[in-house]
C-alpha cells in the first residue's frame, strides 16, 4: 500500500529540495513571504488543476481550462460594469462552468469521442467567446474586490496567506474528501484504472463521466473567479496556455496520465513546484523567462520517466 | 550625444565611488517584435555600465508571470522596481504590496490603470502623440503647408495608432492646405502596408494629387514603398514618405532616398530610466506622473 504514496513522496521531496536550494542560493528566499507568494500567485492554477486531477485520474483530459479562466474573467468584469456584485456573477459563472463541463462529459460519453477533441473544441469556443465579450482588459472596480484582496492570515515570519490561497486550501480539502471518501471518488479511480472492469463492476459510466467533467468545469471556473479577483480585471487573453500548466501540475503531483493512480494532494505540490521554479529563476535575475519553461519541461520529463519505471516495477511485481 | 557622455560619466563615477550597488528589479513584457528585445538588451547593458544590480524578469506576455516577478522582487527587497506592463489593468493589489514594503515602483513604456496614482512614482516613456506631431511638423515644412496626405494606420484601437494619428492631425489642423484624403489600417505590418498602398494607388489613379504618405510605423511604410515601386512610382520623389520607428531597414531606405523622414522610437532608453530611479532613491520627492523620453526626427540626406 505504501507504493501508492511513492509518487506523492517524490513530489514533496522535490518541492522541499528546490525550496532549500533557493534558500541556500539566494538571500531572503527561505521565508514565509516567498512561500505565501507562491501559494497566492499559483492559487488559481492549482484550483483549476484540482479539477483536472479528477479528469486525468479517470484517464481523460481537459483542454478547456485556460479559456474557461479567461472567459470567466471577462464576463465577471463585464457584469461588474453593469453593476453586479462579484459574488453574484461568480455564482452564475460557477454554475456555467459546471454545466459546460457536464455538457463536455455528456458528449464524450454519449458520442464516444476522445475527450482531447471535445475539450479542444471547448478551448476554441470559450476563447472565441472571450473576444466576443471584449477586446480590451476591463477593470473590476467593486469594493468587494479590494476587501477580498486585503483579507489575509499572517504567517509566522514576514509572510501572509492571501485570500486566494485560503480559498485554494479550502477547495483542496473538499476535493480530497470527494476523491477518497465518496462512492464517486472510488468510481473515478475504477474507470481510470481499468475501464472494462469498471463497467463489469457496475460503475455508472455516463453519470460518472458527466460528473467528472462537470467537476473539471466547476474548478476551472473557480480558478477563473480567483484569477479575476486576484488581478481585479478581466482580460480576453488571460489564462492562455494555462490548461497545459494545470496538466503539468497534475503530472508533477504524481498522477499518472493514463489514469487510475495519483492523489489530489499531490497536485498542490505539483503546482507549487512550477511556481517555485519561476520564483527561483526570477531571484537569479539574469536568466531569460524562457528558462522557466525549459526548467519546467526538464523536470516534467524526469517525472514521467521516473513514474514510468515505478509503474513498470509494479506490473512486474504483479505478474510474478 | 552629450547625454550619453553624461550617463557614462555618471556610471563611471558611481562605479568608482564603490557605494553599495543599487538593486533594481525590471519586469519586462516579453520579447515580441524588434523593439522590445532591443529595449531589454539596452536595460541590461546600461545597468552594467551604471553599476546597477539588475534583476531582469521576462513575463513571456503573461500577466500572471509578471505579478509573480514583481512579488519575487518585493521578497528580495530590491531598492526599486521598474515595470513595463503587459496590460493596463490588474495592478492595484501588487502595487499596494510594494508600497507596504517601501519599494518605489516606476513604469516604463505602457501605462497602468490604477485608482490610486500614488502607487507608482512616475511613468517614463516616449510620447506617441509627440511622434505624430513631429512627423506632421516635418511634413508641413517640407510641403510648405499644402499637402494631400494618405495615411497608413496602425492596428485599430492600439495606443500608438490612436496617439500618433492624434498628434499628426493636431499639426495638420493648423494648416488649411493640408488634409488626410485617405486613411486605412495596415496593422503595423509590411504586408498590410503594401496592400493598403496598392488600394490607395488604384483608388487615386496612381496617387494623382497626393503629396505625402504618413505611416504609423516603418514596416508599413516599407510595404508602401514596395507597392509604389511596383506601380512605377518613385517613392521619396513623387510622394513624400514620413513614418515612425527608425528601424534599420528604414535607415537604408532613407539613404537610398526612397523615404524622406522617420521619427525614432528609441529602444536605448535605459539611460533615461535609470537616472530617474537612482535620483529618486537618493532624494525621494514627488515627480510628475509622466516623464517623456525625447523623440528624434531623422531625415534623408539632401532633405
Amino acid at each position: 500500500m505504501t507504493e501508492r504514496y511513492l509518487p506523492l513522496m517524490a513530489t514533496v521531496t522535490v518541492f522541499l529540495a528546490l525550496f532549500v536550494t533557493g534558500g541556500v542560493l539566494y538571500e531572503h528566499f527561505f521565508s514565509t513571504l516567498v512561500l505565501g507568494h507562491i501559494l497566492a500567485d499559483n492559487a488559481f492554477i492549482i484550483i483549476a488543476a484540482i479539477g483536472t486531477t479528477f479528469v486525468i485520474l479517470s484517464g481523460g483530459i481537459d483542454l478547456s481550462i485556460g479559456s474557461m479562466i479567461g472567459f470567466v474573467g471577462v464576463v465577471m468584469a463585464r457584469l461588474d460594469t453593469l453593476g453586479w456584485h462579484p459574488l453574484a456573477s461568480a455564482a452564475v459563472l460557477l454554475a456555467f462552468g459546471l454545466l459546460f463541463g457536464a455538457a463536455q462529459g455528456y458528449i464524450i460519453d454519449f458520442c464516444d469521442i476522445q475527450p482531447f477533441i471535445i475539450t479542444l473544441a471547448g478551448l476554441f469556443m470559450l476563447r472565441g467567446a472571450c473576444f466576443m465579450v471584449t477586446l480590451d482588459s476591463i477593470p473590476i472596480r467593486h469594493p468587494f474586490v479590494d476587501a477580498f484582496a486585503d483579507t489575509s492570515i499572517p504567517l509566522p515570519g514576514d509572510g501572509f496567506l492571501a485570500s486566494s490561497a485560503i480559498v485554494m486550501l479550502v477547495v483542496l480539502a473538499g476535493a480530497i474528501a470527494i476523491a477518497h471518501f465518496t462512492r464517486f471518488g472510488t468510481n473515478v479511480y475504477a474507470i481510470g484504472g481499468d475501464r472494462a472492469s469498471a463497467v463489469l463492476m457496475g460503475v455508472p459510466m455516463r453519470r460518472t463521466t458527466v460528473m467528472i467533467y462537470a467537476l473539471g468545469g466547476f474548478y476551472s471556473a473557480l480558478g477563473g473567479v480567483i484569477y479575476a479577483l486576484y488581478t481585479s480585471s478581466g482580460y480576453p487573453l488571460a489564462g492562455t496556455g494555462n490548461e497545459l500548466n494545470a496538466i503539468a501540475a497534475v503530472v508533477l503531483g504524481g498522477t499518472l496520465l493514463t489514469g487510475g493512480v495519483g492523489m489530489v494532494a499531490g497536485t498542490l505540490f505539483g503546482g507549487m513546484i512550477l511556481g517555485l521554479i519561476a520564483t527561483l529563476i526570477i531571484f537569479h535575475g539574469s536568466l531569460n523567462g524562457a528558462w522557466i519553461m525549459i526548467a519546467s519541461g526538464v523536470l516534467l520529463f524526469l517525472f514521467i520517466v521516473v513514474q514510468r519505471s515505478l509503474v513498470g516495477s509494479f506490473n512486474l511485481r504483479r505478474s510474478s | 550625444m552629450y547625454k550619453t557622455f553624461a550617463a557614462v560619466f555618471l556610471g563611471v563615477s558611481l562605479a568608482a565611488s564603490g557605494a553599495s550597488a543599487v538593486t533594481i528589479g525590471f519586469s519586462q513584457v516579453g520579447d515580441e517584435g524588434d523593439w522590445r528585445p532591443a529595449f531589454s538588451k539596452d536595460m541590461q547593458e546600461e545597468a552594467k555600465k551604471m553599476g546597477i544590480d539588475l534583476k531582469f524578469a521576462d513575463a513571456q506576455g503573461k500577466q500572471e508571470d509578471q505579478l509573480k516577478a514583481v512579488r519575487a522582487f518585493i521578497a528580495q527587497r530590491v531598492d526599486a522596481i521598474v515595470i513595463a506592463p503587459v496590460v493596463v489593468t490588474g495592478w492595484d493589489q501588487v502595487l499596494k504590496e510594494a508600497k507596504r514594503a517601501n519599494i518605489p515602483v516606476f513604469l516604463a513604456d505602457r501605462d497602468v490603470d490604477v485608482t490610486d496614482k500614488s502607487l507608482y512614482v512616475t511613468r517614463i516613456s516616449a510620447d506617441f502623440s509627440l511622434e505624430g506631431k513631429l512627423a506632421g511638423a516635418w511634413l508641413a515644412q517640407a510641403s510648405k503647408g499644402t499637402c494631400d496626405v494618405v495615411e497608413l494606420q496602425g492596428t485599430v484601437g492600439s495606443a500608438p495608432a490612436i496617439e500618433r494619428k492624434k498628434g499628426f492631425e493636431a499639426v495638420l489642423s493648423q494648416f488649411p492646405g493640408m488634409k488626410i484624403v485617405k486613411t486605412q489600417s495596415g496593422d503595423f505590418t509590411t504586408e498590410g502596408g503594401k496592400k493598403v498602398m496598392e488600394a490607395f494607388i488604384k483608388a487615386t489613379d496612381n496617387l494623382k494629387g497626393i503629396c505625402a504618405s504618413f505611416a504609423h510605423n516603418d514596416n508599413m511604410q516599407l510595404g508602401a514603398i514596395q507597392a509604389m515601386k511596383e506601380a512605377g512610382l518613385k517613392p521619396g520623389k513623387d510622394v513624400l514618405m514620413v513614418s515612425v520607428d527608425y528601424v534599420p531597414a528604414m535607415k537604408a531606405a532613407l539613404a537610398k532616398g526612397e523615404a524622406n523622414a522617420s521619427v525614432e522610437l528609441r529602444s536605448a532608453i535605459g539611460k533615461y530610466i535609470y537616472p530617474v530611479v537612482t535620483d529618486y532613491l537618493k532624494n525621494p520627492k514627488e515627480l510628475p506622473k509622466w516623464i517623456v523620453i525625447p523623440s528624434d526626427l531623422h531625415v534623408a540626406a539632401g532633405n
